[in-house]
């Protein structure tokens, strides 16, 4: 049995990236013995995500100039291994009554915890295009895992579409690992780059690594667009992606391509917080409802969220966010706070969220784009649901929210739950009703986080 | 400050199926309405029930309202002006092996329900299995009804809102009603932003919270709110097309499922938990949905090989007998009452609104609901 201190407290760790692993590590120095459940086979998140164990690509050739780092969290999380009740290959389902329900291989369990620190990451934010329900269309987090976990290409003519550090990373990446990559295309302008500059400068070698990664992309020849919207992603049935056109000012350029990789940025993955009754609250610079967390990751009820689970800050800032949520846990049982640790680590997350403020206002999400995509494409993958008939749930059936829509309509209603359209059905409700997008709401969580079988048993009783 | 008070021949408080229809009819019969919802029409258990559209099964002696509710359900889409997917595709109540004596049960119920109209074919474990081989080993026989189905209810209760509005019917929304009373005359009713409600007759569709209601006028009833475990699996190719059930007396194997036709499984019963009514919330708990896998798998053991990709629940208002309150108040003139329907409202739903709107216009009905008197619980 794991999840104790000496004085009998039961802490959870749900996520074994790098805030769940720095949380580990600050519960375990303090003579805990956490439980850390984790989907993954292996420890390191997405981020840095292992390779199965018979690959054996280096360290440099997987993480590139975050190399060290994920040396570093991987050496962590091993070393801890035998100090922590540890979980793999887990999905936490639902948490209800002080319990998180776990399950693996088909068999659950209700497991008790006095804290919760949830570490859950952070999903593609996707965009609804013309035509992007052709098969070949991936998320770019898919592409980069893809890649990273299995050395395999989503295609051989891959096209990146989107925006944000990401889009340029993994178009990088592929090209680098001899892909053929077609075209980068960034609907944000280069102008909203300089303009941030100052706040990206928050983290310099950051700022300096994603200059890099453009300029790398342009001396391999490879057409990088910047300000432009994407018209079309061509496709069949049967065949899947074909090509994409975008344009900018009057202008429009084909592109062809197999498989279109496309973000923009990231959304944090709350559905864990949602079910562990967190409340929630509109945040304008990123046009997303977000769990409400202090400073330190408090969310209330013995709940913590740390990482891109609570915000969008980065790898780097959720090995911080970690350890800030793990000494909160620490000092509301009792332990004793180590208040200069805390106050270096804030003073860290400071930087972060100022860089995160100008990768917002450099790669902006295109609220625009989505509000008047055309009637026929389609908003929800998962149902099939087009822009129209989300839009006669609002006007037709005076739906004035996203879960009303979502009882008329479907959209946010199919196995990814509005992970993936939710923020796209927000903005499309808002325009249809010209009014503010908080006025839209958000798509309530329910369980299950991810889908059960019917054969799922419980074994706890 | 003073608003404007709107007057109308019949008020209704609750916006769910039972008020939605009602407002319809009365609208149709040429009667004033406000229909005044505190949050939006058919969110409540209207919204987040099973959606069956089953006639067995019932007393015996709500046949007759079920049957008017059938004919409502089979013209709704010309009669609303919008489709509530109603399927006729059938339902089948089975039972399990080691209750033999329900066989004998259903033969007795099948012969009452042919007197009421309703036609029931009783299959053979092997006779089930040729038909609906997806049926558990442990099944051993079965009740068809060809003439029932299911209907989705996320589309059925703001469908009849719509259609009434378009007859003139007021349908008020995110309003709140916290008090009423009678004086003299008219009904007065309050909303919590102050604007004044009149009418003659009240109709009080409240669900969960009409308890509340009635207690204004001394009818103190005792409503249990509780929530139903719901879920529903991933599309699959459709393959079944009753819903299905299970006559049990032993509430946790009442589990029942039914396809729709873009090929998800809805699944439901076994177990309800508290809701909270006060705080319009209710919760499905993880236990009663692996409770209910368990027994849905010994049911049909193909299921078993889905995955579910979301549950819910909602607040459902419990009677001690399961049966409804409706039929006029036992107190106030001009009171009327449908709620209580105890988890098995909606197929009876546009039925229960059309007679109460017979009943309000005419004075009378020949449905018999002298089995949902109010004051059946004494006091």
């Amino acid at each position: 049995m794991g999840g104790s201190d000496m004085s009998g407290h039961r802490v959870i760790i749900i996520g074994a990236g790098p805030a769940g692993t720095r949380a580990a590590q600050t519960l375990v120095r303090a003579g805990l013995r956490p439980i850390v459940i984790d989907e993954g086979r292996r420890s390191g998140g997405q981020i840095y995500r292992r390779q199965p164990d018979n690959f054996t690509r280096p360290y440099s050739a997987l993480y590139g100039t975050e190399a060290e780092r994920a040396r570093d969290v991987h050496a962590t999380f091993d070393a801890l291994i035998p100090h922590i009740d540890y979980r793999a290959d887990t999905l936490v389902w639902n948490v209800a009554d002080g319990h998180v329900w776990a399950s693996c291989e088909g068999q659950t369990q209700a497991i008790p915890y006095d804290a919760l620190i949830v570490c859950s990451g952070a999903t593609d934010r996707l965009a609804p295009v013309p035509g992007w329900q052709a098969a070949g269309c991936y998320s770019l987090g898919g592409a980069q895992i893809a890649l990273k976990a299995q050395g395999v290409a989503v295609g051989h003519r891959v096209l990146f579409l989107g925006t944000g550090p990401l889009l340029y990373l993994v178009a990088s990446q592929y090209a680098k690992a001899g892909a053929d990559v077609a075209a980068v295309l960034d609907t944000s302008a280069l102008g909203l780059r300089l303009r941030a500059a100052g706040k990206l400068a928050a983290q310099p070698d950051l700022l300096w690594q994603g200059l890099r990664l453009t300029l790398d992309l342009k001396r391999r020849g490879i057409p990088v667009l910047t300000g432009i919207r994407p018209v079309e992603i061509h496709g069949h049935p049967h065949s899947g992606v074909a090509g994409i056109t975008v344009a900018r000012g009057g202008r429009t350029w084909r592109f062809d391509g197999d498989a279109v990789a496309m973000g923009w940025h990231l959304r944090p993955e709350t559905q864990v917080a949602d079910l562990a009754r967190v409340p929630f609250a509109f945040d304008a610079a990123t046009r997303q409802w977000l769990p409400v967390v202090d400073d330190d990751g408090r969310a209330g009820n013995a709940v913590y969220l740390a990482g891109d689970g609570a915000r969008i800050l980065g790898a780097r800032c959720a090995e911080v966010t970690g350890e800030l949520a793990a000494m909160a846990a620490l000092a509301d049982l009792g332990h004793v706070a180590d208040a200069d640790r805390r106050r270096a680590l804030l003073a860290q997350k400071g930087d972060y969220v100022r860089f995160a403020s100008g990768l917002a206002q450099a790669f902006p999400w295109p609220a625009d784009m989505v509000a008047q995509v055309g009637d026929d494409t389609i908003v929800c993958r998962c149902e099939s649901v087009t822009a129209a008939t989300l839009r006669a749930s609002v006007g037709a059936a005076h739906a004035q929210e996203a879960n009303r829509a979502k009882a008329f309509s479907r959209v946010g209603m199919g196995r990814c739950q509005g992970r993936y359209c939710g923020n796209a059905a927000a903005e499309i409700i808002a325009a249809a009703r010209a009014a503010p997008i908080e006025s839209a709401g958000r798509l309530r969580g329910q369980a299950p986080v991810k889908p059960i079988p019917v054969a799922l048993r419980r074994t706890d009783v | 400050m003073t608003s404007p008070i709107t007057h109308t021949d019949v008020a209704i408080i609750g916006g769910g199926l039972m008020g939605c229809s009602a407002a319809f009819f009365l609208a149709q019969r040429g009667l004033s309405v406000a229909l005044l919802e505190t949050d939006k029409v058919g969110r409540q258990a209207s919204g987040t029930n099973f959606g069956n559209v089953r006639r067995q099964g019932r007393p015996i002696f709500q046949l007759p309202l079920a049957n008017r509710a059938i004919r409502i359900w089979r013209n709704a889409r010309e009669m609303l002006g919008s489709d509530v997917e109603y399927l006729q595709s059938g339902h089948i109540r089975v039972c399990f092996r080691e209750r033999p004596d329900n066989i004998g049960k259903m033969e007795e119920y099948a012969q009452q329900a042919r007197e009421e109209g309703l036609e029931l074919e009783l299959l053979s474990a092997n006779a089930l299995r040729e038909r609906f081989p997806w049926l558990g080993p442990d099944v051993l026989a079965g009740s068809y009804s060809a003439t029932d189905g299911h209907a989705n209810p996320r589309l059925a209760a703001p469908a009849f809102a719509r259609a009434a509005a378009r007859l003139g019917a007021q349908i008020i929304e995110d309003t709140q009603i916290v008090h009423a009373e009678k004086l003299v005359e008219d009904f007065h009713l309050t909303a919590a932003d102050g604007r004044q409600f009149r009418a003659p007759i009240l109709l009080v569709t409240a669900g969960a919270w009409a308890g509340k209601v009635a207690g204004w006028f001394d009818e103190g009833i005792p409503l249990t709110p509780r929530a139903p475990t719901m879920s529903v699996t991933e599309p699959v190719p459709y393959a079944i097309a009753p819903a299905v059930g299970v006559m049990t007396p032993d509430e946790v194997e009442t589990v029942y499922f039914r396809q729709v036709a873009r090929g998800n499984i809805v699944l439901g019963g076994s177990t309800r938990a508290a809701s909270y009514p006060d705080d319009y919330r209710s919760y499905v708990l993880p236990e009663n949905t692996m409770t209910q896998f368990q027994h849905l798998s010994r049911l049909a053991p193909a299921l078993a090989r889905l995955n579910v990709i979301r549950v819910w629940s909602g607040i459902e208002g419990y009677t001690q007998d399961a049966l409804p309150i409706m039929g006029p108040s036992a107190r106030v003139p001009g009171l009327f009452h449908a709620f209580g329907f105890s988890g098995s409202g909606f197929q009876i739903g546009p039925g229960v609104g059309e007679t109460m709107a017979e009943l309000i216009a005419t004075g009378a009905t020949d449905i018999p609901i002298a089995p949902y008197a109010v004051n059946r619980f004494g006091g």
